[in-house]
């Protein structure tokens, strides 16, 4: 499962389809499960009415969390030593999200190899929703 | 489960105590943004309604009340708080039985003209995670930002 230093290289890529059409209700279990009930995500009269956005959007940490299933389906379960992101744009019902990491480098570090990935989530129009990077243990 | 059912990951290293125990990890562990959730846990977070108080969302009325304060690591408050970034670096996996604590303070805060949403103030907040013997486990900086106007669309 888990990668291998020698077979890695700067510009190799991983990318997978981690939702395709966002369904309110995914949005919804999100809200339940991370327990940030803030109605922009889930009350679409709120949203659309008091906050002036069309619809509801989804959670930042929904697409953090989303993209993090194609991290750790790459570098595998336990590895990762660092992961962040900034969210560019907002996330929207019906929404299919493609995240992508691309190796930066492939280094040692206190005798443990590491890889350095950048991250990009793109939606169906190719407008990238989620930047970031992240860090793994590899195998030598 | 629950959470990494809301993020869709079918992964049965976050739930399955046999199948864990076969990997390279050897126990379930929490998906990678699972600390987000001590939200949850945290009495005072302000994106919850709570019995008896105020809620701004819906309900005879599009917003029901004024506004709750921000919640740490959620992300900012209500109306115009959005979250612009988080990061994590992961000093051991969290695993079952581990009762972390949070530790939150203020980081940085900035301030710069937004394309999209009119002036964007940014505040920065650390939140260390240790576990029931005072080991760190994880260490999350998240950056909100409040925005003058509705984020423009296009």
């Amino acid at each position: 499962m888990a990668l291998s230093a020698k077979n890695l290289k700067a510009g190799d890529t991983h990318e997978e389809v981690v939702v395709d059409d966002l369904k309110r209700t995914q949005v919804v279990m999100y809200a339940g499960a991370s327990g940030d009930y803030n109605p922009l995500h889930t009350d679409e009269i709120f949203a659309t009415k008091v906050a002036g956005y069309p619809t509801v959007f989804a959670h930042g940490m929904l697409t953090m969390g989303m993209t993090g299933t194609m991290l750790t389906n790459y570098v595998g379960d336990g590895r990762l030593t660092k992961y962040g992101v900034r969210f560019v744009s907002q996330v929207w019902p019906g929404d299919t999200l493609t995240a992508r990491a691309e190796v930066e480098a492939v280094r040692e570090e206190n005798g443990q190899h590491l890889v350095d990935l950048k991250i990009s989530t793109v939606n169906q129009d190719g407008r990238e929703v989620l930047t970031g990077s992240a860090t793994a243990r590899v195998d030598p | 489960m629950m959470f990494a059912r809301a993020v869709g990951d079918p992964n049965r290293v976050y739930y399955d105590d046999e199948y864990a125990a076969k990997t390279e990890v050897g126990h379930v562990i929490a998906p990678p943004t699972f600390v987000q959730s001590s939200a949850q846990f945290d009495p005072n977070y302000g994106l919850r309604p709570k019995p008896g108080q105020p809620w701004f969302g819906s309900g005879k009325e599009a917003s029901g009340a004024a506004r709750g304060g921000g919640g740490g690591g959620g992300g900012g408050g209500g109306g115009t708080g959005l979250h612009a970034e988080q990061h994590y670096e992961y000093h051991r996996q969290v695993r079952p039985g581990d009762v972390l604590i949070p530790t939150s303070k203020p980081g940085k805060t900035w301030e710069r003209e937004g394309r999209r949403g009119g002036k964007l103030h940014f505040s920065e907040s650390v939140t260390e995670y240790r576990d029931q013997d005072g080991e760190l486990v994880v260490t999350a900086r998240s950056v909100g930002v409040r925005t003058e106007k509705t984020v423009e669309q296009g």
